[in-house]
């Protein structure tokens, strides 16, 4: 079985299990919903304010529901004892990871494109403009996020206090990250063109590129429980 | 062997204290307030120091799985936690009367306060695990992400914002520094780096013995 066939089988298998369960997807966005009205309770009703928020309001978004679903990823495996069988698949185990990553991509990605609608909807931004340059900062953001976030979800789920430990490994790892996507979509709602924010996209990519290597190279480690 | 390099360690910490208290002219600018740079300086130097040595550590157990690499990044990784402590703790205290503010989100800053937040959650994910063998892997795994992660927090902080004055030592272009001066900081990061490796030996000694119980 070649390698892709693996990773394919991990993210289909994670995929497919999302679809007739639901259990994270459907959770998830309610709790995008409830992030909204908190968010509006905290800043109040002047428009400006809140849309002046939204670039860095959006971001924290993703990244919470990013923190309580990355870090279930691994939780079914534990559970059910998948774990023993993760770990007596043949051949490189970085392919479990790769599975994963893309599973946590999708999931992050679905959610991400609904709570954006729901911030253009309700705090009146016009995120359909810049759409496209937007799509591509989501995309490089998401990858960071969850490259980081697999390989620190699988460590965690056999660690205990697991909930507690996880958002305290990410999020000053992810700092980079936040960073990045928060001013280049702040540019970006500004209407300033991608070329303005190419700094920020290198960055995100190289740092992409930096952390999905070392998840590759260090998930077999994570594995052995 | 560690007892004679912990005494050439306070003989360098007694010198570096002479050096910069009576050696060392009166800065023209700042005056006294300038004398904390003999600590600040030397602690964010042996900081760095200590994350590259859990980053070696984290590879070394790995590749060799050998517990002797795991004690070397457990003590680095306290070690380093507690020179950045240092290093924002007498940066802080020398910020207050120089920049009227005890605290800014300067780009270095927060660098560093991004730092010192992953390794505090490095030694929080040791103490949570029993088992010996995942707890060294686990470690290095975080380690090592910590440590590459350094220049990418460092450009992206930087990019955000940009209040501290640029590296005198490390940075492309040397900026002028008074001799006097600049012999008192080498004597202070040279002992600050003897008494970095006397604790780093002290503590992976004591590892060892924990070890064995």
């Amino acid at each position: 079985m070649t390698y892709a066939r693996r990773a394919w089988i991990v993210l289909w298998k994670d995929l497919l299990i999302e679809r007739r369960a639901k259990e994270h997807a459907n959770a998830l966005l309610f709790f995008c919903v409830l992030l909204l009205f908190l968010f509006q309770f905290a800043l109040g009703p002047d428009r400006d304010r809140l849309a002046a928020a939204v670039p860095g309001l959006l971001w924290l978004g993703f990244i919470l529901a990013g923190l309580l679903g990355l870090g279930r990823s691994f939780l079914g495996e534990r559970d059910n004892d998948c774990w023993e069988g993760l770990r007596l698949t043949p051949g490189d185990k970085s392919a479990i990871y790769l599975g994963k990553l893309v599973g946590n991509c999708v999931l992050m990605a679905a959610v991400e494109i609904l709570l954006a609608v729901l911030f253009g909807v309700f705090y009146d931004v016009d995120l359909w403009t810049p759409a496209a340059p937007l799509g591509l900062v989501l995309a490089l953001g998401t990858i960071g996020l969850a490259s980081v976030g697999t390989l620190f979800a699988a460590m965690t789920t056999q660690v205990r206090a697991r909930e507690l430990l996880f958002p305290v490994l990410l999020l000053p790892v992810q700092v980079p990250v936040l960073l990045a996507t928060v001013s280049a979509t702040q540019a970006l709602l500004l209407g300033q063109p991608l070329a303005d924010v190419a700094h920020w996209l290198k960055l995100l990519a190289g740092a992409d590129l930096v952390y999905v290597t070392i998840g590759l190279l260090t998930f077999e480690f994570v594995l052995e429980g | 062997m560690t007892r004679a390099l912990g005494w050439v360690a306070a003989l360098g910490l007694a010198a570096g204290l002479t050096a910069g208290f009576g050696y060392a002219p009166r800065e023209a600018v700042q005056g006294n307030v300038q004398r904390i740079m003999y600590l600040h300086v030397p602690a964010v130097l042996t900081a760095y120091l200590a994350f590259g040595l859990v980053l070696l550590g984290g590879i070394g157990y790995l590749a060799t799985r050998r517990m002797g690499w795991d004690r070397l990044a457990a003590a680095a990784g306290e070690l380093g936690v507690l020179f950045t402590g240092l290093t924002i703790v007498s940066g802080s205290i020398w910020g207050k009367p120089t920049w009227g503010t005890w605290w800014t989100w300067d780009a270095r800053l927060t660098s560093t306060a991004v730092l010192f937040c992953v390794y505090v959650g490095y030694l929080l994910l040791r103490r949570l695990i029993e088992d010996p063998d995942a707890r060294a892997r686990y470690a290095a795994v975080v380690g090592i992400v910590g440590a590459v992660n350094i220049p990418i927090v460092h450009f992206s902080v930087k990019w955000w914002r940009a209040l501290h004055q640029p590296s005198t030592i490390l940075g492309p272009e040397r900026a002028p520094i008074d001799p006097a001066i600049g012999l008192a900081l080498f004597v202070n990061w040279l002992a600050f780096t003897l008494l970095f490796a006397y604790f780093l030996s002290r503590r992976m000694e004591i590892a060892r013995l924990e070890e064995q119980i």
